[in-house]
């Protein structure tokens, strides 16, 4: 929710600029330092968060300075243009603006631009352009002219667009308008002419531009109150010819057509637009926040005392002149969260101190889109930092890791984490595991041959990963056929959703014999029960599977085995268990996961019949070892407990009881589990009995001890 | 030690009354508590919980609110339309005045102690000054549709919240005028209900406003907007009370479920200052309604219809481990209401308003320990004395010889002669009372039956000669000059030269019989005298106080005897020291002048002075200790008195306290030991303390002859099968 806070007046001393407000802000080198030009002879320089100047500087008197100075990111110092061609660079330890360098050009200046990351430009009011080195090399060149006469520059911005400069500035004749786009990697300037989307004339107020990956997205404000917006292809498709380009409306009447001293827009981000003008003819003029996607008022602030139509916005901070003075709002928009509705993030952050980045777009931040040129700015620091930081020998153990997995062999890959594992675990150590394994999955995707098992693996077996942490991992898993992988991660993960638990008992339940004899799995949970001697038994009961044969080596030796044992398993033919000792630890894994029933049931419906009867077959197995002693329990480590059997007995029919009845073998297993389930009830109907005749037993005992009014006993003290 | 016949007493049908307000005095660190029958007891949270005083009933008297003015003393209301002051120093009722209001429902004294409100049934708020030796009428506030059945004042005394039916009222306490009015929801889980009774009201500082109505909700509102803040819905049932703390950060409300529920104020989120009031901790302690809560800085109290007045500690208020930190459930006076005339096996039983005596039965069989024996005779309801009037009965005895019984309510005094002819007992009432003697809070018969001691309330002792059918006055002890202090226990010598009489916190006072003049003073301690008595032959006193210290003092030397320096100097068992309830009556065996009889509510014990404190034998004690849980630890030294708070008068003991507890890890509670061992090794493991934890609730114990015991108990499930039926929930499965 876009949030606009109390904002604080900058200058203590009242600009002597009158009604025109300051020649313009702009970024220093240093966050939160702001240098604030007059249209006087003054250059202020100001830090935002304490509020107070830090330096100081006026040009002599009779010069007037004509363009905002600016910061020269890759040096330092500051420029400034008076009197139209006189150039001025100077630092913070200079004084006197008369003393600093000077330079004085053969053509009129129209605004100085500088961002981080590249040097300054100088735009002359002719339309060219010159690199700042270039111009200071030879002061005197002569510079062209670009633009045809009465046609005057109204609005000019300079941004990166993908690590190449990129300038744009408007142009107007004669009610027409004109954007020209230069781009300095190619050296090329296109010419466009803005339509506006209307009949009438109108004259455009403001301007303001965000990137996005193919347009550069201008908006303007128009004096009917509108705002429009106007794509501009970033890589045209003829870039010598003079195009047009239609302008659409993106919002109606955000302010009244007829203020007073203008009114001012500036993209926010990439839903919001701050605009500032009176909202009607006669209220008073208001900064507000609009959201262009759903073409909502988001908030706004009344400025009672007048302002003069600017609006710069850097960082979370709008600047404005709010009467005499230059005010400072700053602004905030917190992505609305389901975490925030339920009131977690709520004062989370202490009202005094503004973190810089504390707008947090999930898009921006993945790079489909790049936001405003502000996160722009912000986020071309965070990749040079990060570019430095990789050539500095600390790197942290996990970007190198990541860095590792998007590139290096899968052997490699394997070292690197191990080494990794073996290190101290940091506290942030389960998002950093989580963030390897969604690396090595989006590689998985990206190369199919790629498939990091061993990595994977590992990776599940630290106990910190969770199915949020890395949601994909089940998938691939399931489409790989890697049942080792999902044993372990529905043994591991918390949070296995109910669909992929289901997904993964089809899979349990279809996948051939012969891939599970190559799958190295987890047997502890089957071993102590489920003896490798019933294969034989299994070949009859399981024929309708689809890879019903299973030519094991031992087959033989069960065989065999069969044979002695015949006698007794023949008596007892529940008591085998119906399926591979593989599939049974496949299965006891899902039997020990966690699950809702609700969200269950509707996927243990698709579960063809005949699966459905064989995972039935192996549950009534369980239930009849499990009442073979009397504590009910299975022998081994970590079996599924009765209930956890029982629960999925009941699951199972609850989901199939129509179509499991319908199938003889299913009728005949589901007759004996009736027969058996029967008997139990008599046994515990029994118990039941007992139990109460030995509580009337105890209730005996006690009245024996209290209800008594008077006694004599004999006590002996000791 | 030997074996005993037990008399089994469970035919003492005392039941006690249901509490009706609990009062909590921060400054003194005392509870005031009133019962349905107009009982005010005060116990002093500082002293382990002791009742140390407290004021009979009235039927007429039924009290609605209780409070604390004006530092330290004790109002109450009711519904017969009177404030009472308490005397706390003579244990009398100071006086009472009537509000003209109608049935007084609820009272509230001002922050600042000197003004006292009450409201009543006919709608009226009434304001009085409290003046230093009485109460004065201001003012009534403005007249409410009505009755008021609940109070609060706001911290500052600006403002005063009313609850009454369907809403609550706000006033300007200046004024008198109300300036809001809040409206309770009368829906009921959706449905209407008839009416919704605004039981208890609660005003912040803040100007927040909580009430608790009987449609189970607990409101949190704001006073200056008269606007519903919070709803809680805690119970199906009516919540009856409220308590917040001094602090206000958390309060307690009482359910008519019995549940108790605990509110704090809690942040919001971590960092933020912004906080709300969450339900954190449900305590379901009572069968019954809860009719009133208390909040004391470290622990919930609640009382209710099922009798018990429990303590809870807030585990997180609880610095150290000691007395404090554990849940106490106080059922039971701590005072005797049974004595016994051991020769004709008499038991004399009190009640609120009547008296029982009961002769036991007897057998002819003998039997091994834990046998229950034939009976050739059972017991006999030999009489039941009904009071006239409406006051409850204070005190009462029967003389050793079984042929005197004496009783007191706090106007009358009644003494009967009892004559015994076979199977026929003749009452004959001793008319002709002195004036001076209306009252008594303690009497006493000497072991001859021929004087009788009366301590009244005015600090006097009063010694009669009992004659055939008569009895004169012989003398009057009279306090010492200035001090106003009740006599609330006395012991009786043996050959009945000594008398030692002990008041709510002095000291205890020896006087000598014969020659009619006070003796010695035993040095003051800190904490309060449960019970005393004077031995046999030695003429030892042997006091028992509340914080479970047992001292032996010896009348003829004037000072504590070796025995009892010796237990100082190696300090009790800290099992001894943890017991929960007080030593309500000593007795000696009359054979055996070493042996003392002493009983709590839980156990009884004999002290055989021969033996060692402790044994010395560890092997089975760490399965002993273990079983009564708690280890032994440095901290409850604090529990002993020790330090400046004994004061000079003890300075060898005091000594002797700081020394390390030796035995404690030693046994206290026997285990009965093996039978193949020998002689030896049970002489060997043999220890003092003789504890028997058969029989409990215990309300008397004593030796009837060198072979008898009795034991009065009084299970709670006897209790609660009279209280009224609980309200029914359901449970799952039923």
């Amino acid at each position: 929710m876009a949030d606009l806070e109390e904002g604080f007046t900058l200058t203590a001393v009242p600009l002597g600029s009158g009604p025109d407000g300051p020649l313009g802000v702009e970024q220093s080198d240093k966050t939160d330092q702001f240098l604030v030009t007059d249209s006087g002879r003054t250059v202020i320089l100001y830090k935002v968060s304490d509020q107070k100047p830090l330096g100081s500087w006026s040009v002599k008197q009779g010069q007037i300075i004509t363009c905002p100075a600016v910061c020269n990111f890759q040096t330092g110092e500051y420029i400034v243009v008076h009197d139209n061609k006189v150039l001025r660079i100077w630092n913070n330890e200079d004084v006197n603006l008369d003393k600093v360098f000077k330079a004085t050009l053969s053509a009129e200046v129209y605004r100085i631009h500088s961002i981080q990351g590249t040097e300054p430009l100088v735009l002359f009011k002719e339309g060219a352009v010159r690199g700042l080195e270039a111009l200071l090399a030879e002061p005197q060149q002569k510079i062209e002219t670009v633009i045809s006469d009465e046609e005057v520059i109204k609005w000019t911005k300079f941004f990166m667009v993908f690590r190449h400069p990129v300038l744009i500035f408007i142009t107007e004749k004669h009610g027409n308008y004109f954007a020209y786009v230069q781009k300095f990697n190619s050296r090329i300037l296109s010419k466009y002419t803005l339509l506006l989307g209307q009949e009438e004339k109108c004259v455009i107020q403001s301007f303001s531009t965000s990137v996005g990956r193919k347009f550069i997205s201008l908006m303007s404000l128009t004096s009917d109150g509108c705002v429009y917006e106007t794509l501009i292809p970033i890589h045209p498709s003829e870039p010598e010819k003079n195009q047009r380009l239609v302008q659409s409306q993106l919002l109606k009447s955000v302010v009244s057509g007829s203020a007073r001293s203008g009114a001012a827009l500036s993209i926010l981000d990439q839903d919001h637009v701050a605009v500032l003008g009176a909202p009607r003819p006669a209220s008073k003029e208001c900064l507000s926040v609009w959201n262009t996607k759903f073409q909502t008022l988001q908030t706004s602030k009344e400025l009672p005392q007048g302002t003069s139509g600017q609006l710069w916005y850097y960082g979370e901070n709008l600047f404005m002149l709010h009467g005499k003075f230059l005010t400072v709002i700053p602004y905030k928009c917190e992505v609305s969260s389901l975490a925030g509705a339920l009131g977690k993030l709520k004062h989370s952050q202490d009202p005094g101190t503004h973190v810089t980045p504390h707008f947090v777009n999930w898009e921006t931040s993945q790079g489909c889109e790049l936001g405003s040129q502000n996160s722009e700015q912000s986020k071309r620091i965070l990749r040079r930092r990060k570019i430095q930081v990789s050539v500095q020998p600390e790197v942290p153990a996990s970007t190198q890791l990541l860095a590792t997995i998007q590139k290096d062999s899968e052997k490699h890959i394997e070292v690197e984490l191990r080494k990794f594992l073996a290190t101290k675990r940091t506290p942030d150590f389960h998002t950093i595991i989580g963030d390897v394994v969604i690396g090595l999955l989006g590689r998985c995707k990206a190369e199919p041959s790629f498939y990091p098992r061993n990595c994977l693996m590992q990776l599940v077996q630290t106990h910190v990963l969770s199915y949020s942490l890395c949601p994909g991992l089940m998938e691939v898993a399931l489409e790989k056929t890697d049942v080792q992988i999902l044993q372990l991660c529905l043994q591991q993960l918390p949070d296995v959703p109910e669909s992929v638990t289901c997904a993964c008992l089809k899979l349990f339940l279809s996948i051939g014999d012969d891939t599970l004899q190559d799958a190295d799995i987890n047997m502890e949970s089957v071993s102590d029960y489920m003896d490798p001697v019933q294969d034989g038994e299994m070949e009859e009961q399981t024929t309708f599977l689809q890879n019903g044969f299973n030519p094991e080596e031992d087959n033989c030796d069960s065989c065999a085995q069969k044979l002695k044992e015949k006698p007794q398993a023949a008596a007892d033919e529940s008591t085998s268990c119906p399926l591979t000792p593989k599939r049974a630890a496949l299965l006891n894994a899902i039997l020990c996961s966690a699950y809702s029933e609700t969200f269950l049931l509707p996927h243990l419906k698709d579960i063809p019949a005949q699966h459905s009867t064989l995972f039935l077959q192996y549950l009534y197995f369980l239930y009849l070892k499990c009442s073979e002693n009397a504590t009910m329990t299975l022998p081994g480590t970590h079996p599924p407990t009765l209930n956890q059997i029982m629960d999925w007995i009941c699951l199972l029919l609850d989901a199939n009881f129509t179509v499991v009845v319908m199938i003889p073998e299913a009728k005949r297993l589901l007759l004996s589990l009736y027969k058996f389930v029967k008997s139990q009830i008599s046994i515990c109907s029994e118990l039941n009995k007992i139990e109460v005749s030995f509580r009337e037993l105890q209730k005996l005992n006690q009245e024996k001890n209290n209800r008594e009014l008077y006694s004599i006993e004999v006590l002996e003290l000791f | 030690m030997g074996e005993f016949n037990v008399h089994r007493v469970r035919f003492f049908n005392y039941v006690p009354s249901g509490i009706r307000c609990v009062a909590y005095n921060n400054q003194s660190n005392r509870l005031a508590v009133s019962r349905t029958d107009g009982t005010v007891e005060i116990y002093n949270l500082s002293a382990n919980y002791f009742q140390e005083k407290f004021f009979p009933g009235h039927e007429s008297r039924a009290t609605e609110a209780l409070c604390w003015a004006k530092g330290q003393r004790l109002f109450s209301a009711g519904l017969n339309g009177e404030i009472i002051e308490y005397d706390l120093q003579a244990l009398t009722i100071k006086y009472a005045v009537d509000a003209f209001g109608g049935p007084i429902w609820s009272m509230a004294a001002s922050p600042s102690g000197s003004q006292l409100l009450v409201g009543c049934e006919d709608g009226s708020v009434k304001l009085f000054q409290i003046t230093p030796d009485k109460i004065q009428f201001e003012r009534n506030f403005d007249r409410q549709k009505s009755r008021i059945l609940s109070l609060s004042w706001h911290p500052a005394g600006t403002h005063v919240a009313a609850g009454s039916i369907d809403y609550i009222s706000v006033f300007d306490s200046k004024s008198g005028s109300a300036i809001g009015k809040m409206l309770v929801d009368r829906q009921y889980m959706g449905v209407s209900k008839r009416k919704c009774i605004i039981w208890g009201v609660a005003f912040l500082s803040d100007g927040t406003v909580i009430s608790v109505d009987s449609a189970g909700k607990v409101q949190i509102w704001d006073s200056a907007t008269g606007t519903l803040v919070k709803n809680h819905l805690v119970s199906n049932a009516d919540v009856q009370s409220i308590a917040v703390s001094a602090q206000e950060d958390s309060f307690v409300v009482g359910t008519a479920e019995g549940t108790v529920f605990h509110f704090q104020l809690v942040s919001v989120t971590s960092s933020s200052s912004e906080k709300q009031w969450v339900r954190t901790k449900p305590f379901q302690h009572h069968t019954h309604d809860v009719r009133a809560v208390a909040h004391s800085p470290t622990a919930l109290i609640s009382g209710g219809t099922d009798t018990h007045l429990v303590i809870r500690p807030l585990m997180e208020k609880v610095e150290v481990k000691n007395y404090d930190a554990a849940l106490r459930k106080i059922t039971f006076p701590h005072r005797r209401l049974v004595s016994c005339a051991k020769k004709k096996q008499l038991l004399l039983f009190q009640f609120a308003h009547h008296l029982e005596l009961w002769r036991l039965g007897s057998t002819v069989a003998t039997g091994k320990n834990g046998d229950t024996l034939p009976l050739s005779k059972n017991a006999d309801h030999l009489l039941h004395l009904k009071t006239k009037g409406p006051e409850n009965i204070i005190c009462s005895c029967i003389s050793p010889c079984g042929g005197w019984i004496a009783c007191s309510t706090a106007s009358r005094f009644f003494l009967y002669r009892l004559n015994y002819e076979h199977d026929n007992i003749s009452l004959q009432r001793v008319s002709k009372m002195p004036v001076f003697l209306r009252s008594a809070l303690q009497i006493l018969f000497s072991e001859d039956s021929t004087k009788l001691f009366v301590a009244s309330n005015q600090g006097s002792l009063r010694v009669f000669r009992l004659l055939e059918g008569g009895f004169t006055h012989l003398h009057s002890f009279q306090p010492q000059s200035g001090t106003v202090q009740s006599m609330c226990l006395l012991a009786v010598s043996p050959d009945g030269n000594w008398l030692a009489a002990s008041g709510t916190s002095a000291g205890v006072h020896v006087y000598n019989v014969k020659q009619l003049k006070l003796h010695c003073t035993v040095p003051a301690y800190n904490f309060p005298v449960t019970a005393l008595a004077i031995a046999p032959n030695t003429n030892n006193l042997v006091i028992a106080h509340s914080d479970q210290q047992v001292f032996e003092y010896s009348i003829p030397d004037k000072q504590y005897t070796e025995w009892s320096r010796t237990v100082q100097k190696q300090g009790f068992h800290h099992l001894w020291l943890q017991r929960d309830t007080p030593i309500t009556h000593i007795s000696f065996h009359p054979k055996r002048p070493m042996h003392i009889l002493l009983h709590d509510t839980y156990m009884f014990c004999l002290i055989d002075k021969s033996l060692a404190l402790s044994s010395q034998q560890r092997c089975c004690c760490g399965h002993a200790v273990m079983q009564f849980g708690l280890r032994a630890q440095p901290a409850h030294g604090a529990l002993v008195p020790c330090e400046g708070g004994v004061g000079g008068a003890r300075g060898e003991q005091q000594m002797a306290l700081k020394e390390p507890l030796p035995n404690d890890k030693t046994l206290l509670y026997n285990p009965l030991p093996p039978t193949n061992e020998s002689d030896v090794i049970r002489r060997r493991t043999a220890h003092a303390f003789k504890i028997s934890k058969k029989y409990k609730p215990l309300l008397f114990v004593d030796l009837l002859d060198e072979k008898t015991l009795v034991a009065v108990e009084r299970p709670l499930d006897d209790i609660i099968a009279q209280l009224p039926p609980p309200i029914k929930k359901k449970k799952f499965g039923t």
